[in-house]
């Protein structure tokens, strides 16, 4: 009960001492600020990029697997023949080859040699309903038929199709004409985020049914495919089956093939991720450090200049324990007020960065735990030293320095 | 027979200063009966300082016995030494040490809290307190809105929240003008009168004759004054 009231009288005397000079108190804490603002800052924009980008990838990650084949000098890629016996596999709900190569398009006076035809099969679009915008997707007939349709990414239709609805009208890909028959949302296109990551940038995807860019591309094999499995769970019987096929197909020989899992790369990059948010934040832990400094040569500052008062207190009967408890809780209120300031400033920083950019804003209590606990942690280590050196202050040497 | 409330035998305090040990008080001797005025007079460099350090558990001495109120003050650790100040001595300041930030109420509860006690007790002990030494309308006063004398009072009114076993005033009119420095001796009488035990150091011989007793401190060593029989 009494050391409760002492905490109480400490604290107010404390927040007496702290709000007495505002200034000061600013300028003291500015550096928790800047540190707890910088990891917050950080800790929120990194989770939500992460966030964002596993969305993105999760919607075609889960239960899919991509087949990239780099072959042997006499055998480059996989024939008709060769993905029927893949789709033949127990666990392999359906495929898509994929081929995509950079091509000129033109259309009427518009024209650009930096657009993607993206070539696919009917199942890529049955398995990423999200991607189409308006209009159809390509389907089974097209695949088929090697049908010269195209569906056009919002930048294909910014360069060609300037002002104009594409739906229904043509094209033309290195030369040959193709009637655009739905439009995709590229924002949902993850194969598309990962070339902004990745590569450099085009003016645009057009996609077509892969039968038809084999033609386009002058090639009769595919060397990378999508792969759709049956069941999530049996990715890796998958994988097994895939891998007996494919081992078959190159005679056993070795590196001829990869078979990627994509739920596997979302899990390296979010290793990757977290990698760069723990270095991230050590950096910013160091503006944390120098603040704490900052506090710590305050305390220092403030412990001399109240050496008469600490001198009176003991006079009065404070015992050094209370002495150094109120220098302690001074320096934790005064850290702990620039955490909070850093809090705030920081997730403004973040929410900003975010409304300007096309990663998801979210608050993350665990952050706002960190920022609050570590600038606390500041004041305990950084107050520790100046609370100690005035409970230990003589008090006839305190009283005579008037 | 021994002194049970204030007696010393002996007490000596040496310091080393540069190599050189230097004694300050060199067996000092001193009975007080509860509910004496005393005054300890010197000038400076006599010692009344250290003397008054060590009366007021600020300090303990080389050698030699101090009893206060039945304890005896000897090989304390600042932690006890804190706990017998804040029971038997209420300080009084030449400065008055009163701290800027807080109120009057609020300057002369500090020692209650250093007590442990609740802030409910302690406002109304602090109330009583400066209506006793005047001071009914100045209570949320700060210190630099009251005049000198004023603000002794309130040094006064919080030396005395303790209830302590005596007052211990170290030259309490020093920074006071004349007229302020008879009023707040008239108080120290009042309280005198009222039965408290009050120590007071000053070189001022006109203060000091507002005592009952005086003593001399000269070089360290101690002689009763001539003020009794004044």
């Amino acid at each position: 009960m009494i050391k409760w009231n002492m905490f109480v009288e400490s604290v107010r005397m404390s927040v007496a001492n702290i709000t007495g000079s505002k200034m000061r108190t600013f300028l003291t804490t500015l550096g928790i600020i800047i540190g707890v603002a910088a990891i917050i800052a950080l800790m929120t924009i990194v989770q939500g990029a992460t966030a964002t980008m596993n969305e993105q990838f999760d919607s075609m990650g889960l239960g899919t697997l991509r087949i990239s084949v780099t072959g042997t000098d006499i055998k480059r890629g996989l024939n008709d023949h060769e993905i029927s016996q893949l789709l033949a596999c127990e666990h392999v709900q359906g495929l898509s080859p994929t081929l995509s190569a950079t091509m000129t398009a033109k259309r009427g006076g518009a024209w650009s040699d930096r657009i993607m035809v993206q070539g696919y099969g009917d199942e890529y679009f049955r398995h990423s309903q999200e991607l189409i915008d308006r209009g159809r997707a390509i389907n089974a007939i097209d695949v088929a038929q090697e049908t010269r349709v195209c569906m056009v990414d919002g930048n294909a239709e910014k360069t060609l199709f300037y002002g104009e609805d594409p739906i229904g009208k043509t094209l033309y890909i290195s030369g040959i004409e193709y009637t655009v028959v739905g439009t995709i949302d590229e924002e949902e296109d993850a194969s598309l985020y990962a070339q902004m990551l990745f590569g450099g940038r085009t003016d645009g995807t057009v996609y077509v049914p892969y039968t038809s860019a084999k033609k386009l591309m002058g090639t009769s094999t595919v060397s990378t495919i999508e792969i759709y499995v049956t069941d999530p769970n049996e990715t890796d019987a998958a994988i097994d089956e895939l891998e007996m096929a494919l081992d078959a197909i190159f005679n056993y020989k070795d590196d001829t093939y990869t078979i990627i899992n994509l739920e596997s790369v979302t899990d390296a990059l979010s290793l990757m991720t977290s990698m760069m948010m723990s270095l991230l934040v050590g950096i910013a832990s160091i503006a944390l450090v120098v603040g704490g400094i900052g506090i710590m040569k305050m305390m220092l500052v403030t412990v001399t200049e109240r050496t008469t008062e600490i001198g009176l207190r003991k006079a009065l009967g404070a015992e050094p324990w209370q002495i150094q408890m109120q220098f302690l809780i001074e320096a934790i209120i005064l850290s702990m007020l620039g955490g909070v300031i850093g809090v705030f400033t920081g997730l403004t920083i973040s929410y900003v960065i975010c409304l300007n950019s096309e990663i998801t804003f979210t608050l993350d209590p665990f952050a706002i735990g960190l920022g609050v606990g570590f600038s606390a942690a500041v004041g305990i280590i950084f107050g520790w030293a100046p609370a100690r050196k005035a409970s230990n202050l003589n008090p006839i040497d305190a009283l005579r320095s008037v | 027979m021994r002194n049970d409330f204030f007696s010393m035998r002996g007490i000596v305090k040496q310091y080393q200063v540069g190599g050189e040990v230097q004694t300050i008080l060199k067996g000092i001797d001193l009975d007080i009966e509860e509910g004496e005025f005393l005054s300890i007079l010197g000038p400076s460099g006599s010692g009344k300082s250290t003397l008054m350090n060590i009366i007021g558990c600020l300090d303990t001495p080389t050698s030699g016995e101090y009893v206060l109120h039945g304890k005896m003050i000897r090989d304390m650790s600042q932690k006890e030494l804190a706990r017998i100040r804040s029971r038997e001595i209420g300080f009084i300041f030449q400065q008055f040490q009163l701290l800027p930030r807080l109120d009057a109420m609020k300057n002369v509860e500090l020692p209650l809290v250093y007590a442990g006690v609740s802030p409910r007790e302690r406002a109304r002990r602090a109330e009583e307190m400066l209506v006793r030494v005047g001071l009914k309308d100045r209570m949320h006063h700060f210190s630099n809105q009251l005049s000198g004398g004023q603000q002794q009072r309130v040094a006064i009114a919080r030396a005395l929240a303790t209830n302590p076993t005596l007052l211990l005033a170290d030259e309490p009119t020093g920074a006071l003008d004349q007229a302020t420095g008879e009023q707040v001796m008239g108080l120290f009488r009042e309280l005198n009168d009222e039965g408290r035990t009050i120590i007071m150091i000053t070189h001022d011989l006109k203060i000091a004759r507002h005592a009952t007793r005086i003593v001399n401190i000269l070089d360290g060593e101690l002689s009763e004054g001539v003020s009794e029989y004044d």
